[in-house]
């Protein structure tokens, strides 16, 4: 850590040449955030342009509400200042603008809450699913395996450090030595759970966030639209690096993701890019259990 | 809202001999000396977690880590932040010093109900900060010392990932501040309900006393549940000790989530609804109106008490719970927006057709309804379980929280204090320093949270020392917020210092706001004399609302002393 440390006063120059060497790789999308952004990342599944579709529609009520309340707020002080109106009215009661104001904010919110449980309906009610990966958090990595296919062991994804991560194309503190690797097009069910403390398990692009808790296996979705490198972090405080174990996934191609599987998945493309002598790589595991 | 009989005004001089000053300050039971020993406290607990927020920002303010030598203790800065503005700050200042203060005086009574007990709540506040600032130096994980496991203290990171005497630490200290506010609950409801002056009923009591009696009931019935799950840590985190949230060993780590949130939701509402009374009196006052929609007002405040008991998962939407559960989270909590609602176009109401006077408390009324309305809707977007899963843990949500308590709740502390300054110490405040005040908090604080929306909608986590480079921009302006937010601390305090020098060329007579000022803490000198209301005042049974009879029984005061 102490090494990151140094290292990183560095880290502004390097962005734009990242993205240029990104484009190097095999897989020419990277999805993570944005640079100077104040949206959401860019959706890769259903699931995601639903929430961004409820996103806005909540978002352009509660801005119609906060602008009619500035208005409203302006007129008030402007009509009603001390040297314009230097006799203040009585009144206290109004029953029918009280009953106004109470319905019409229930009225909106219904209109919400019908296209809110939509979505909170298909996001957590699974599918039928193709296949599953099994995402074990550890303090401070991530594990992932292929339940259905018994000869992929389960491997570590180790963060990439900042040389690692430039040399490869990657950001740092998204990148990662080992990315989950799925199919596109094909309904994946997430396995979480966690060995010691809580993590999250979150991809911004996939309207996927699921909290890693030890003991209990949780699932959800998702169905990528295209092929491409996709970033999360974790989500729930976990300890000191916290900060420092960052999420994967690449999205290949059904015929590329078979031939992955049938090579005992080692995550080829990445790790022959990264020839650096990095620790997990896509080393089975045996440690941690 | 209520008339006073002039003949009833007390005559208090005789009881006005002070004891000297240990004893007065230390064995202190009189209201208005505790509630100001706890507006000090509250002062001193937010330069310490201003301090710690301050020293985060310049962390953020560029990718990489600059300032911090640990990780973990940029963690336990994240901690006790949350931990000390919660605790020592917001509920001390509202509660124990508004509350303290002007509770009694505004209900007709001369003291709390249980003096000695108010003296304990007060003194088990500087123990409890003191256990905390012990836990900065003792250790915490292997990492270093102090607890960085958040406010929410989720084990199992409070347990086996803190194994350290820090976390132990906090866990005293929070007891000793949930007893002290249990002490201070139970209290504040005697008084309310036992010690009104006659004629006092409670649809006559003024707002901010509605608020704190409400509050206080929140305080009641939520703070054993925080004392219950701390105690359930601190076994459980004996060697071989107890095994409620081991997952090994059959416990549930979820459960903690519930039992902390059971409590942390109500304590939300513990922090802004002091706030909103506060806010009503200065609406109505600089307005020269009774507050609009008075027992509208009232239950809206007792409404979001109830609600806010049965919505807590809304702070756990992606623990994995059943989809059904969330659905029902999810409406509980959209309920909320209804009575919160009510309330902002209450205090709409109560302006419109007023004589709207733009005095420094005043600017801090704007201040809160225009912050605490952008506050309150990105609640109504989080509210949304689906749209939560994507805003879960990230930015936004911190941008939300501090929307409604860092310019929400001190607003309402700022407006509280600079609407009732003159009346505590019998000074006024210059109207530059604290207007200059108000202005550079004002654009400070929005400067900071403002940006952190996008930073949250683009999926930046919390508790995040270091971050990827494409975050860059908006933390960056978002610390260029918190130098002029410490401008605004700076100039707080030249403006108390100004104050108290120039103190006898302002002095302030009883009800130096003038016609709109109508609660009984306007009839007494400024600063109140040691005692108050000897002679219990005698509040009227009419309908009072009206500003003639206000007005009359001002004339009639008046003519009396």
């Amino acid at each position: 850590m102490r090494a990151i440390n140094a290292m990183l006063s560095t880290m502004g120059v390097g962005v734009l040449s990242l993205m240029a060497a990104g484009s190097a790789l095999a897989q020419d999308k990277q999805v993570g955030p944005e640079s100077g952004a104040w949206f959401f990342q860019e959706s890769a599944t259903p699931v995601m342009d639903d929430l961004i579709w409820v996103h806005n529609m909540v978002q352009i009520i509660i801005t119609a509400i906060v602008i009619f309340v500035m208005v409203l707020m302006a007129y008030i002080l402007i009509r009603f200042r001390e040297s314009k109106n230097p006799v203040p009215s009585k009144t206290s009661h109004n029953t029918l603008i009280e009953i106004i104001w109470t319905v019409v904010p229930v009225i909106l919110l219904v209109i919400i809450a019908i296209p809110s449980m939509n979505l909170l309906y298909k996001q957590d009610r699974l599918p039928e699913t193709e296949m599953t990966v099994k995402v074990v958090g550890n303090t401070w990595n991530w594990l992932y395996s292929y339940p259905d296919y018994e000869d992929v062991n389960e491997w570590v994804s180790n963060p990439l450090d900042e040389t690692q991560a430039t040399e490869v194309g990657q950001p740092y503190l998204l990148a990662t030595d080992a990315p989950l690797v799925v199919p596109v097009g094909t309904k994946v069910k997430v396995l979480v759970t966690s060995i010691n403390n809580m993590h999250s398990w979150a991809v911004p692009s996939f309207g996927v966030k699921m909290d890693a808790v030890p003991g209990i296996i949780n699932e959800t979705w998702f169905e990528v639209y295209e092929e491409g490198t996709y970033y999360g972090q974790c989500s729930e405080i976990c300890g000191i690096r916290h900060y420092y174990m960052p999420i994967e996934i690449k999205v290949v191609s059904k015929q590329e993701f078979a031939r992955f599987i049938a090579g005992g998945g080692q995550p080829v493309d990445k790790l022959a890019a990264l020839n650096t002598n990095t620790t997990g790589g896509a080393a089975v595991v045996a440690a941690n259990e | 809202m209520v008339a006073i009989h002039g003949e009833n005004i007390p005559v208090t001089h005789d009881h006005d001999e002070k004891p000297a000053f240990f004893e007065r300050w230390f064995y202190s039971t009189n209201h208005k000396d505790i509630g100001t020993l706890y507006l000090i406290f509250g002062i001193i607990s937010g330069l310490i977690g201003g301090f710690l927020s301050f020293m985060m920002r310049m962390e953020l303010a560029a990718p990489g880590i600059d300032i911090f030598t640990n990780e973990h203790t940029y963690l336990v800065f994240v901690t006790m932040h949350g931990l000390i503005m919660i605790f020592f700050m917001v509920m001390p200042a509202l509660i124990g010093g508004f509350g303290n203060w002007f509770i009694p005086i505004m209900i007709g009574a001369p003291d709390m109900a249980f003096p000695r007990m108010n003296n304990l709540s007060f003194w088990l506040l500087p123990v409890a900060l003191i256990c905390l600032m012990v836990s900065f130096f003792v250790p915490g994980a292997a990492s270093g010392n102090g607890f960085g496991g958040a406010w929410v203290m989720y084990p199992p990171l409070s347990t086996t990932g803190s194994p350290g005497p820090a976390f132990d630490f906090i866990i005293i200290g929070l007891l000793a501040a949930g007893f002290s506010s249990i002490f201070g609950a139970i209290n504040f409801i005697t008084t309310i309900l036992n010690m009104r002056a006659p004629g006092m009923t409670m649809h006559k009591m003024p707002l901010f006393a509605w608020s704190v009696l409400v509050t206080a009931f929140l305080l009641l019935l939520a703070l054993p549940v925080l004392a219950a799950a701390l105690f359930m840590l601190l076994t459980d985190r004996i060697e071989g000790g107890t095994a409620f949230f081991d997952p090994a060993r059959g416990g549930d780590p979820q459960m903690f989530q519930h039992l902390f949130w059971f409590f942390g939701h109500p304590e939300v509402y513990i922090m802004i609804l002091p706030a909103f009374g506060i806010i009503s009196h200065i609406i109505s006052t600089f307005s020269k109106k009774p507050i609009f929609g008075y027992l509208g007002m009232a239950y809206a405040m007792v409404a979001i008490g109830v609600v806010g008991f049965v919505v807590w998962a809304h702070h756990m939407y992606t623990i994995g719970m059943d989809v059904n559960v969330k659905a029902y989270f999810v409406l509980a909590t959209l309920v909320i927006a209804v009575p919160t609602g009510v309330k902002v176009f209450s205090w709409l109401a109560t302006m419109w057709g007023g004589s709207i006077r733009f005095t420094v408390p005043m600017m801090w009324a704007l201040g809160f309804i225009f912050l605490f309305v952008i506050g309150g809707v990105t609640g109504v977007v989080l509210a949304n379980a689906g749209v939560d899963t994507a805003l879960h843990d990230t930015y936004y949500v911190v941008a939300h929280f501090h929307y409604v308590l860092s310019m929400g709740a001190v607003f309402g502390i700022f407006a509280g204090w600079y609407y009732w300054f003159g009346k505590m110490f019998g000074f006024h405040y210059s109207g530059f320093w604290s207007r200059l005040h108000f202005w550079l908090f004002f654009v400070g604080v929005n400067v900071i949270f403002f940006p952190q929306h996008f930073l949250g909608l683009n999926a930046m986590p919390r508790r995040y020392i270091d971050y990827p480079v494409e975050f860059e921009f908006w933390n960056q302006i978002s610390s260029y917020g918190a130098w002029i937010t410490l401008a605004s601390v700076a100039v707080f305090f030249i403006m108390l210092l100004e104050a108290f020098f120039m103190r006898n060329k302002r002095r302030v007579g009883d009800n130096y706001w003038g016609e709109g000022a109508t609660t009984l803490e306007w009839t007494i000198s400024s600063p109140p004399p040691y005692h108050q209301f000897s002679i219990l005042p005698r509040i009227d049974h009419g309908d009072t609302d009206t500003h003639e009879e206000v007005d009359e029984a001002y004339a009639r005061k008046e003519g009396d002393v």
